[in-house]
């Protein structure tokens, strides 16, 4: 089983290898060597969503997270920008805080041998430290505190890290992608974010590419959650069409909408894996207006500005590798790789600063629904997940099929737009894997 | 006819434990009787959630919902049941906390060990139900189920059927 060692050179090589312009070899998801080179390599080369900025709103505010493998703390500072730190002490490597999240004051105080870190990860203080006179300490990394990370940026309330130099500043990395977010800030009066509702949290027992892969997978709504939603359309055929739809319906419905309603939804592809169904509308864009929040919207943005932002329902865009998010409805998932065959999903809700109350429910009842541990939805996505895990093991054929409206013209372009139902979406995350995953290689 | 004045502490355990047994037995259009129309099934995804509306649970059912489960249990295309989930609930005897004849109003609170079996795999959940009750049409009917888990806030695989 020691295909992905060896010189580097041949390694690289035989990354590469793995991905084929229109499909994939089976070890991207069934490879325990594949999935530590991940850790080690992708995943730091990577930009990674870390946390979302409304969690974290007064200095020392800080909450912890694990990109690469890597155990970290996202901390507010004094003046009000954001660090990323290693969450290890400088001293004999103790994690500094174990907790979700948490104020830690003015400094970080290790429960070990009480060595302080400023909140900017320099060391503070250590007790008894004539002890280090004389010694290397000082001088050596111990001395200069906490690891902190070169590469943060806020953007909109969203925080991203990358852990190391090589590869793209935040701009180019994400490009046009990025008015995903914007629409989703848009959608508040104020323009601003608020974490809010609470967070599902679903254990998922599959490799993280086949819950990546599917956020834009339009092939298997009809399919996989014929259980689920069509039975909600059934239970409802029999009512009057004007008889008021329970939003529970509403949301349903939508993912048993045929393949000419995917196809025409379009997706737009961009550089470096990231992507959105429904470039034109989406399963979201006929959920009930609520005039309350309209009206509020037009009031801060004006007629047109307004319906420009509302029209805008784009299903899930997908931020390269491990943020999904759902504008439309102020829901995201984010992806968090434990094992080759573990990933857990986090899903997060927003409220709208200066809507109405309803916005709110309207996303807890669609996250509650769709991304619970408990939903019908949920159960039948992630069979179908498990399923692949199971499934690759066979032997006879070694790759999964992308060839869905594959043109070889869309190698290397780095903005393109094509119908809904093509698995454009899968290639373009798999081309832009195999580059970071080789880029400091 | 059953009023609200006649309901025993006795009466009311009974049906929590009936409840439980309907669920063990996948019986759950006879479970889903013994809720109004108007009833609530609650997981919430917090210690002390105060409500199920404007926080994410892990479930908050009406009965349109609940009846979409039970259908959907039923589909031979419902995947993820292949093979199907068995339940057991293992229930203390439970405790009346609230005994209003005036209000017809009643809340039993029942601590529980809940297994869930899929083929050769089992999880188990723990935690306190508390069941609320009221006298409807001569019968006691459940009109809010409330399941707090004890890791309410973990990881958690899939759960497919009711706690």
């Amino acid at each position: 089983m020691d295909r992905y060692t060896g010189p580097t050179e041949d390694l690289k090589a035989r990354i590469l290898a793995l991905v084929q312009p229109d499909r994939m070899h089976r070890d991207l998801y069934i490879s325990e060597e594949i999935f530590r080179l991940e850790q080690e390599h992708f995943f730091a080369n990577t930009w990674n969503y870390v946390g979302h900025g409304s969690q974290i709103p007064k200095p020392g505010d800080y909450l912890t997270v694990e990109i690469a493998g890597r155990p970290l703390i996202v901390v507010r500072q004094p003046d009000g920008g954001v660090k990323v730190l290693m969450n290890r002490c400088a001293h004999k490597g103790s994690r500094l805080v174990s907790q979700a999240c948490g104020n830690t004051g003015k400094f970080f105080r290790c429960p070990y041998h009480a060595w302080t870190f400023r909140t900017d990860g320099s060391l503070l203080n250590t007790p008894v430290k004539e002890g280090y006179d004389g010694t290397a300490m000082r001088e050596c990394e111990s001395g200069k505190g906490l690891v902190v990370l070169p590469h943060v940026r806020e953007y909109r309330g969203f925080l991203f890290a990358k852990i190391n130099d090589v590869g793209p500043g935040f701009e180019e990395y994400f490009g046009e992608s990025l008015s995903s977010i914007d629409n989703m800030a848009d959608r508040s009066p104020e323009g601003e974010l608020e974490i809010a509702g609470g967070c599902l949290r679903y254990l998922h027992n599959c490799n993280w590419k086949m819950f990546v892969e599917n956020l834009n997978d339009t092939m298997h709504p009809m399919v996989a959650h014929e259980s689920s939603a069509g039975t909600a359309v059934k239970m409802w055929m029999d009512k009057p069409k004007d008889a008021p739809k329970p939003m529970a319906i509403e949301q349903f419905a939508p993912f048993m909408s045929d393949y000419q309603f995917f196809d025409d939804m379009g997706v737009r592809v961009f550089d470096n894996g990231h992507s959105f169904s429904g470039a034109k509308f989406s399963i979201h864009s006929k959920y009930s207006g609520v005039p309350a929040y309209e009206a509020a919207m037009v009031a801060a943005y004006g007629e047109q500005r307004a319906h420009d932002i509302l029209g805008l329902t784009r299903h899930n865009t997908v931020y390269f590798p491990n943020l999904t998010i759902k504008g439309a409805i102020q829901a995201i998932r984010v992806v968090k790789p434990l094992a080759v065959d573990k990933t857990l999903i986090e899903s997060w809700t927003f409220r709208l600063k200066g809507a109405p109350p309803e916005l709110l429910r309207r996303t807890a009842m669609y996250t509650r629904l769709i991304n619970s541990p408990f939903s019908v939805v949920g159960h039948d996505d992630l069979h179908a997940y498990r399923g692949i895990q199971e499934g690759l093991r066979a032997s006879g054929n070694d790759w999964v099929s992308l060839h869905r409206d594959f043109d070889p013209a869309e190698v290397g372009q780095k903005d393109l737009t094509v119908k809904g139902l093509s698995e454009i979406s899968m290639r373009n995350q798999y081309r832009a894997w195999a580059r970071y995953m080789t880029l400091d290689m | 006819m059953l009023t609200a004045h006649d309901v025993t502490a006795d009466a009311l355990v009974k049906l929590v434990l009936h409840e439980a047994r309907l669920l063990d037995a996948r019986d759950l259009e006879a479970w889903n009787r013994l809720y109004t129309d108007d009833a609530y099934y609650w997981i919430p995804l917090e210690h002390d959630q105060p409500d199920g509306i404007d926080h994410t649970s892990h479930m908050y059912e009406d009965k349109l919902l609940r009846d979409l489960r039970i259908e959907r249990l039923k589909s031979p295309r419902a995947f993820s049941q292949q093979p199907p989930s068995r339940c057991h609930h293992l229930l203390q005897t439970p405790i009346v906390e609230t005994m209003d004849a005036a209000a017809n109003h009643f809340v039993t609170r029942t601590e529980f060990h809940y297994s869930e079996a899929r083929g050769d795999e089992m999880l188990m959940l723990v935690g306190t139900a508390f069941h609320h009750f009221r006298v409807e049409a001569g019968a006691l009917r459940f009109t809010l189920k409330r399941v707090n888990l004890l890791n309410c806030d973990a990881a958690l695989p899939s759960i497919q059927l009711f706690i």
